[in-house]
């Protein structure tokens, strides 16, 4: 088997391989690497990565744990000891972490190799990341678009076979957008049910860490090794964590499957109705009963969601203030220079934007008619999923009303970015859980762009979620459809309409 | 420098601890007026008799053994300090 053949199995068929021993661990880090050394120049989606230590790992790797000698990319806003965590912002320039986050003791647990920081925009604030402070990630598919955001880099990695698997983290549509995007698959988690401890928080009621992989099993594999009560995470949920992977089949008869009538909006892109409208069908031929249901708030979740998100980003984006980590402006005349000058020189705007916002929002006056009033309309939302889910079993929608966008395109108008997020808010606001897999292509200027189909799921319910999209994905071919620059090591190299990029560092992304 | 909303930008990038140059002040200002805009419509909402929500399945009074345990050592937690003396963070002088 050639590296290139390597790269690009599924984590569940690596995991064969290595057990037969008919591949080593070094043999598995290797061909990553030489894909990486391929392609990554032109799509960007690793800020870096620390091959000596990923070999000396590999060397002593067990692979008859779960995910034994499996390498998982990590984005680079969870902590993993010894490597440095950017959040692609230059407020943390020269940051390592001095520990594991409790997701990635728990993958080291089953054996896998944390392998690699992903680009995301900064703080995780964006669907594009394009926001990201240090590097442009771009759409394997095409590479004069965006990869969806904020994950983008882990998603990007992982289409273009750059990574086996991926963790991201999920505030609004983090994971299962870009995965939408790149044409891979990306679960959102109910809230507390994976651990956020060692996640750099943006909005802590919101917040979830999940994997993006090449198939729904894969993405199964990847919660069983990271769900579970964490006592470091007081709002982590100690309820037993189901195998993931041992009930996927192929028949839906008997699920009932709701498509909200509120998400059928004007903006949706022709081609990703199309495609969905297809989806739909052919779930229905395998088995699922499709019902319309009513989302009745959905029209207010956006808004909802900017004054929680960016209230609870102004909290917690307090301690980037220069004192203890990160970078520091040069020569403060006092703390309050100090201070100010380190946060206007190391955030982005984007993150500036969010943080002022936020303030706005919780100052006095202003708290309880935003904030306090989007809380309680969190509560309305609940409601509203709860009611469906009294009928249903899951609900259906594109992940994203448009497929991927140019590079540029977007950055000047916060709002409409903001619009394009109103299918995957809903559920980090009501903390359902949600998972985004491959449904089809949308064609644009001779260019194949990949579209998601999104199954939102009751609080706790990934196991049902994993299980439709298992079936979906088992019926169509979509899943196994690679972008131009995946076809061949290389290839890709000689399209790169894009600007030169410094060579790729092994150590440090910056 | 206040624009269509009652937010003055200027002023709150203070209260947040961010320099702002005029030019971005102006910006955030356009940029941030337009989502304050689009968040109106949370207003026409009766949320009356609502309970504030923040949970899908809420969690209330979570404890822990009040035990020590071991973590950080003072020498790990002061390893990415951009400046650190004797074991301590060095800043500014804040008192005369």
């Amino acid at each position: 088997m050639t590296e290139n053949e390597l790269a690009v199995l599924s984590i569940a068929d690596l995991q064969l391989l290595l057990r037969r021993r008919e591949v080593s661990p070094r043999e598995v880090i290797n061909a990553l690497r030489a894909r990486i050394e391929a392609v990554d120049l032109d799509i960007g989606a690793y800020l870096s990565l620390d091959i000596g230590a990923a070999i000396k790992e590999a060397e002593q790797a067990n692979v008859d744990l779960p995910l034994g000698g499996i390498p998982i990319a990590i984005k680079d806003i969870i902590n993993v000891m010894g490597q440095p965590c950017t959040c692609a912002s230059k407020i943390l320039h020269g940051y390592r972490a001095p520990y594991d986050a409790t997701v990635i003791q728990k993958l080291r647990a089953a054996g896998t190799i944390p392998f690699g920081k992903t680009n995301l925009d900064e703080f995780a604030m964006g669907s594009s990341t394009e926001n990201s402070a240090l590097k442009s990630t771009r759409n394997p598919w095409d590479l004069s678009r965006v990869p969806g955001g904020s994950s983008g880099g882990s998603a990007a990695a992982v289409a273009a076979h750059e990574a086996f698997g991926a963790l991201g983290s999920d505030t609004g549509g983090s994971i299962r957008q870009p995965a939408a995007m790149c044409g891979v698959v990306g679960l959102k988690p109910t809230y507390g049910r994976v651990s956020r401890f060692g996640l750099v928080a943006f909005a802590s009621s919101l917040d979830q860490v999940g994997p993006l992989t090449k198939t729904v099993r894969d993405a199964a594999l990847i919660m069983n090794a990271i769900a579970g009560h964490d006592p470091q995470d007081s709002t982590s949920l100690n309820e037993p964590v189901p195998d993931y992977a041992s009930n996927l089949g192929n028949d839906l008869r008997g699920v009932r499957l709701g498509v909200p009538k509120e998400y059928m909006i004007e903006g949706i892109d022709p081609q990703v109705k199309r495609a969905i409208d297809i989806a739909v069908k052919q779930l229905n031929s395998l088995g699922a009963n499709i019902v319309e249901v009513s989302l009745p708030s959905t029209e207010y979740a956006v808004a909802v969601y900017y004054i929680v998100a960016t209230a609870e980003a102004s909290a917690n984006l307090a301690r980037f203030d220069g004192v203890r980590y990160g970078f520091r402006a040069e020569n403060p005349k006092d703390m309050l220079d100090l201070y100010s000058r380190t946060r206007e020189e190391g955030f982005g705007p984007e993150v500036k934007r969010r943080i002022i916002l936020g303030t706005y929002v919780l100052s006095s006056g202003y708290y309880g008619a935003y904030y306090l009033r989007s809380q309680k309309m969190r509560e309305l939302i609940r409601r509203d999923f709860a009611n469906a889910f009294e009928k249903v079993d899951a609900l259906i929608s594109p992940t994203s009303p448009v497929a991927a966008f140019k590079l540029g395109e977007r950055v000047a108008d916060p709002l409409q970015m903001y619009l394009a997020d109103i299918f995957t808010i809903a559920a980090n606001l009501a903390g359902i859980c949600g998972i985004s897999v491959p449904c089809g292509f949308a064609e644009l200027e001779g260019h194949r762009l990949p579209i998601g189909l999104q199954l939102l799921g009751k609080p706790l319910d990934e196991a049902r979620i994993l299980q439709i999209a298992h079936a979906y994905e088992q019926s169509t071919d979509w899943h196994k459809a690679r972008p131009p620059i995946a076809a061949s090591a290389g290839e890709g190299m000689k399209t790169n309409p894009g600007p030169t990029h410094e060579p790729f560092n092994w150590r440090d992304g910056f | 420098m206040a624009g269509t909303s009652d937010l003055d930008v200027a002023y709150v990038a203070r209260l947040a601890r961010i320099n702002l140059t005029e030019e971005e002040a102006k910006v955030f200002q356009k940029q941030l007026d337009d989502v304050l805009q689009y968040v109106e419509k949370l207003r026409e909402v009766n949320v009356t008799g609502l309970d504030a929500a923040a949970h899908a399945l809420p969690v209330f009074n979570v404890f822990r053994e009040d035990a020590p345990r071991q973590w950080f050592t003072a020498e790990q937690a002061l390893s990415n300090a951009p400046r650190q003396a004797k074991g301590l963070f060095v800043v500014p002088k804040v008192v005369e």
